[in-house]
């Protein structure tokens, strides 16, 4: 048999994983691995910041189902790559990241770019590798991906040493993997599943609570068909926007800190809550003591330490979602909850989401709801993070799952730029629209370069408040309005205290995002008017290149309604003042 | 309350890490561990004390069992076991304490494994109360030195572990 060398054995083992496209970039202890890159078919693309190479593995990742890939090098290239690591482990992203490290031979010794990135990235990742001899790199590929795709999915790095990618042995990639300490178990106990059926088919005011795992098991239709039969309302997590259809009575929109006043009402109102593939993070629950008291919590997720983590579960369902809920349904009774969604309708009319239309004003979630419109919700919109994420949350209609994505657990600033070029790279069909904050879009838009050296037309627009806005939201709430920090317009000469920003009296904004996008070759609108919003989006999608919008909003808008840090979901603000 | 855990685990490169680290992050404090190989070269034992209520307790098995290098994980509370740890104490000797000490060492069935002009290494096993009790006992004769082992544990009658 052939002989082949570890850095050829790695880019066979990701042709063998039918790998679309590989994100990374490389360093000395990488060498071998990129130049049997060279001579392959892989589809390498080349990035500016390796932690923009894993948020697009990420994007690839969430958009596709798929699992995202990422090669970098030792050292600084893998220490760049904990973020993306981090909040792909968040949100239960399958990753597969590689990263060169020093020859096993002076491990240990401080080497040049010598990082321990297995011991860094520990607690990060679902599991990770470092491989000491070529002749267990195909099967720690292989476990590698069977790990980052199956149970609760998750990112995975393997740390290659740079003579174990130089060293050669006979390649064989196994078809099967057997890892005796790892057998995810998918089927619900059947007891638990009927006990569970029992106690929804007893109760009056149910609802459902579903999460990315809805998503990541494919059990939208599951959901959609259990909850019609049952009149069962369903409110959903930020991963899970798209999971379920928003124009039905049943759908509650989005719960939690930032979520529709009806969906936290009809929890907090609720006798029984059921969970599905959801962990109750507590920008969910509000003050965990008073979330959702009155009601049982059923809760069904793959992961046993997700359940009685945060809420006590008094029916726990270890299982796969569409699995377990296939099951439920067999059991559960046809019911028509009249009052129950009585109430539900009069909620979502006492509080529908809102702002203020009339006021001629360029108001953020005017363009969101604009984009929504454009696009039918048909395309794949990503976002940064701040409060243009919780306006996109709120008021991007996605018509599918996987078409809204956003860095939930880590709320990772810098995610959504190179995540829509990663998410563009596995839909090249469909539209990817970033809809980015002033201050996040900086810290990864070097990654314009790809996009325009790949001809992948990602549409940025950036939502303009010249001021990291999330974080000054909570300083003009809770911290008397002192913006400590959060302009970023601010220069030398501009008065020590400020609180009263106006685009007309403030320092000229920079970067200007115009001439930055021309100079990539990107076409680049700028749009300071409510009128010209409409014909601007227009303009953004019918080109067929990158485009960065940049919308210059109201400053001071704030997202509304929220639910303040520690509070119950009952002490819900719907408006300022209000 | 106190619990003892067993962690059957892959014997490989960073287990003890993995280990540590998870209760290092999840705030979980660990009383004792000691860890050895098992008859079995590839897999290792680890016997984890801890203290917390019983959500933690679960939580703490739940998290152990998610690891990739856990094989199975144990809570031997609610089972009858047999629990050893070790203590070597170097007690200073003097002509008042001697016969005192001598004693002490004879009724808790301990040994002397070093003897020199002015101190004896004691070598103590049993349970950790045992272990305690002996400890709080010489202290007034003064501890010159001491170091003691994690507990180890197996149940009782039948092997819950591998079911043999
Ligand atoms: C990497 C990182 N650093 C800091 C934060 C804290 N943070 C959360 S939102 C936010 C402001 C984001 O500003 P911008 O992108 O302009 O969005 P806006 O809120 O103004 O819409 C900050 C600093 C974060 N989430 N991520
Ligand atoms: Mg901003």
């Amino acid at each position: 048999m052939v002989k082949r060398t570890g850095a050829q054995i790695l880019v066979e083992s990701l042709l063998k994983e039918n790998v679309e496209v590989v994100f990374g970039l490389p360093g000395g202890q990488a060498l071998p691995m990129f130049d049997a890159i060279h001579g392959s078919e892989l589809n390498f693309i080349l990035v500016r910041h390796e932690q923009a190479a894993s948020h697009m593995a990420d994007g690839y990742a969430r958009s596709t189902g798929k699992p995202g890939i990422f090669i970098v090098t030792s050292g600084p290239g893998a220490t760049n790559i904990v973020t993306g690591l981090c909040n792909a482990y968040m949100d239960s992203v399958p990753l597969v990241g590689i990263s060169g490290q020093v020859a096993t031979s002076v491990i240990g010794q401080d080497a040049f770019q010598e990082a321990d990135i297995t011991g860094i990235t520990r607690p990060v990742t679902k599991h990770n590798f470092l491989v000491k001899d070529v002749n267990d790199l195909a099967k720690t590929l292989k476990e590698a991906f069977y790990i980052a795709t199956t149970g609760r999915p998750g990112p995975v790095l393997v740390d290659i040493p740079v003579d174990v990618q130089r060293a050669s042995c006979e390649f064989v990639y196994p078809d099967k993997v057997d890892i005796r300490s790892y057998k995810p178990n998918y089927n619900g106990h059947p007891i638990q599943i009927k006990k569970a059926a029992e106690v929804i088919n007893k109760s009056e005011r149910p609802v459902f609570h579903i999460g990315a795992g809805i998503v990541a098991s494919n059990a939208e239709n599951e959901i959609f068909e259990i909850s019609k039969k049952c009149n069962i309302p369903v409110t959903n997590t930020l991963l899970a926007i798209g999971a379920y259809p928003l124009d039905t009575n049943l759908s509650l929109g989005m719960l939690g800190m930032y979520g529709t006043f009806c969906a936290n009402k009809v929890v907090q109102a609720a006798d029984v809550v059921i969970s599905v593939g959801a962990r109750f993070n507590d920008r969910c629950t509000g003050e965990v003591c008073e979330f959702a008291k009155n009601a049982k919590k059923i809760h069904i997720d793959i992961d046993p330490t997700s359940i009685s983590k945060v809420v006590d579960a008094d029916i726990p369902v270890v299982g796969d979602a569409k699995m377990v809920l296939k099951e439920m349904a067999v059991f559960m009774d046809n019911k028509d909850r009249k009052d129950w969604l009585k109430a539900i309708d009069a909620w979502r009319t006492e509080h529908p989401l809102c702002y203020n239309k009339n006021d001629g004003k360029l108001h953020p979630q005017y363009v969101v709801e604009k984009i929504s419109e454009l696009t039918r919700g048909e395309a794949i919109v990503v976002t940064e993070v701040g409060q243009h994420q919780m306006w996109s949350a709120q008021y991007y209609k996605a018509k599918n799952s996987r078409l809204f994505l956003s860095s939930g657990g880590l709320g990772t600033m810098g995610f959504g730029y190179p995540a829509g070029i990663g998410a563009k790279f596995g839909n090249p069909d469909k539209e990817v629209i970033v809809v980015a904050g002033d201050g996040s879009f900086q810290m990864n838009m070097q990654e314009m370069a790809v996009a325009v050296l790949n001809d992948i037309d990602v549409k940025v627009v950036i939502l303009n408040n010249q001021y990291l806005g999330n974080v000054r939201q909570w300083q003009e709430m809770f911290y008397g309005k002192r913006y400590s920090h959060t302009c970023l317009a601010k220069r030398k000469k501009c008065p020590k205290w400020c609180n009263s920003p106006k685009r007309d009296t403030c320092p000229v904004y920079v970067p200007d995002f115009l001439k930055w996008a021309q100079s990539y070759g990107a076409l680049g609108i700028r749009v300071t008017e409510k009128n010209d919003v409409e014909p601007a989006l227009k303009e953004m999608l019918r080109t067929k290149n990158s485009v960065v919008l940049d919308v210059w909003t109201e400053i001071e808008e704030n997202v509304f309604p929220m639910v303040p840090v520690g509070a119950s979901l009952d002490n819900i603000i719907t408006r300022m003042n209000g | 309350m106190r619990h003892t855990i067993s962690v059957l685990v892959e014997n490989k490169f960073g287990v003890l890490a993995r280990i540590s680290t998870l209760f290092a992050a999840r705030g979980f404090n660990i009383d004792s561990l000691a860890v050895g190989e098992t008859e079995n070269p590839a897999i290792s034992s680890m016997t984890i004390v801890v203290k917390g209520d019983d959500r933690i307790l679960e939580q703490i098995t739940k998290q152990l069992n998610k690891l990739i290098d856990v094989i199975k994980v144990n809570e031997f509370n609610d089972i009858e076991h047999v629990e050893r740890g070790i203590c070597l104490i170097r007690i200073g000797l003097n002509k008042s304490n001697r016969n005192e000490v001598m004693n002490m060492i004879e009724i808790f069935r301990s040994k002397i494994i070093d003897v020199s002009q002015s101190s004896v290494i004691v070598e103590v096993s049993g349970s950790e109360d045992k272990i305690n009790d002996f400890v709080g006992k010489v202290v007034p004769y003064g501890i010159k030195e001491m170091c003691r082992t994690g507990v180890i544990a197996l149940h009782r009658g039948q092997s819950v572990i591998e079911g043999k």
